[in-house]
């Protein structure tokens, strides 16, 4: 699942548009962007507050077993590593 | 004095070709990178396309330079050369920011949560403001015939 400052209606464009079908989550108050600390603040469109790139994977026990925070926004976790990271799952 | 004014008028220097073109292609490097190549994870993590682009630009603009100022009885392009190689040498240092400066100046995340640790749950609205939690997506699987393996949690910058 994928969490953004973005709202629904801003989700729903672009899974349309995108094709995809897991959930989109918005986060508009940065709230669990925070709890995460993944908050960039004054980054986005305007000075807004944005996440930073970050991707974890998360066991059925809700035990974090791979993350990923990359150190260039240019170059994120490519689909591949995931699956490999899913498969010791 | 009259005869060789004329004599200075009459000889047609060549347009210098390779100074415009070396300009020109710094900025098709520069825009190409963040319009097309920037799409491609194999052109995007290492802009080689753009990094060999820019380097044949400079190397146009150097061919231009000597043309002009070596053989400048045959060439224009004294008082453009320079001007457009700082330009294009100003493209090349902005390029060269936006691939290995801007990006990277992201938080720490120190407080991140780690590996092994329980990961924060939380609810939010999705797509279609529905509430959704980690804790009910990791107990039921969108396909709800197989339990569920785990969770990819994905944060994003967001289209704002």
């Amino acid at each position: 699942m994928a969490i953004s400052v973005d709202s629904p209606s801003e989700s729903e464009d672009l899974c349309r548009k995108a094709g995809y079908t897991f959930p989109f989550l918005s986060d508009p108050h940065t709230e669990v962007i925070r709890r995460y600390d993944l908050l960039h603040q004054g980054a986005g469109v305007n000075g807004h507050d944005v996440a930073r790139p970050a991707e974890f994977l998360i066991d059925s026990s809700g035990v974090i077993r791979w993350i990923n925070l990359t150190d260039d926004l240019r170059v994120r976790a490519r689909p591949e590593q995931i699956l490999q990271a899913a498969r010791s799952l | 004095m009259p005869d060789d004014l004329a004599a200075n008028t009459s000889v047609k220097r060549t347009a210098n070709w390779p100074l415009w073109s070396g300009f020109l292609l710094s900025l098709v490097a520069f825009l190409s990178y963040f319009l097309i190549f920037a799409r491609f994870p194999v052109t995007r993590d290492v802009p080689w396309i753009n990094f060999l682009l820019l380097a044949l630009s400079l190397a146009l603009l150097f061919v231009g330079l000597r043309r002009a100022f070596g053989r400048s009885d045959g060439y224009r392009g004294k008082i453009a050369g320079p001007i457009l190689s700082v330009l294009s040498l100003a493209v090349v240092a902005f390029f060269c920011l936006s691939i290995f400066y801007f990006p990277r100046k992201l938080p720490a995340s120190s407080q991140s949560p780690r590996v092994g640790q329980k990961a924060p749950d939380f609810a939010l609205p999705d797509a279609h403001g529905d509430t959704v939690s980690l804790a009910a997506l990791l107990t039921t699987s969108p396909a709800a015939s197989q339990p569920t393996k785990g969770v990819v949690l994905v944060f994003y910058r967001g289209y704002w």
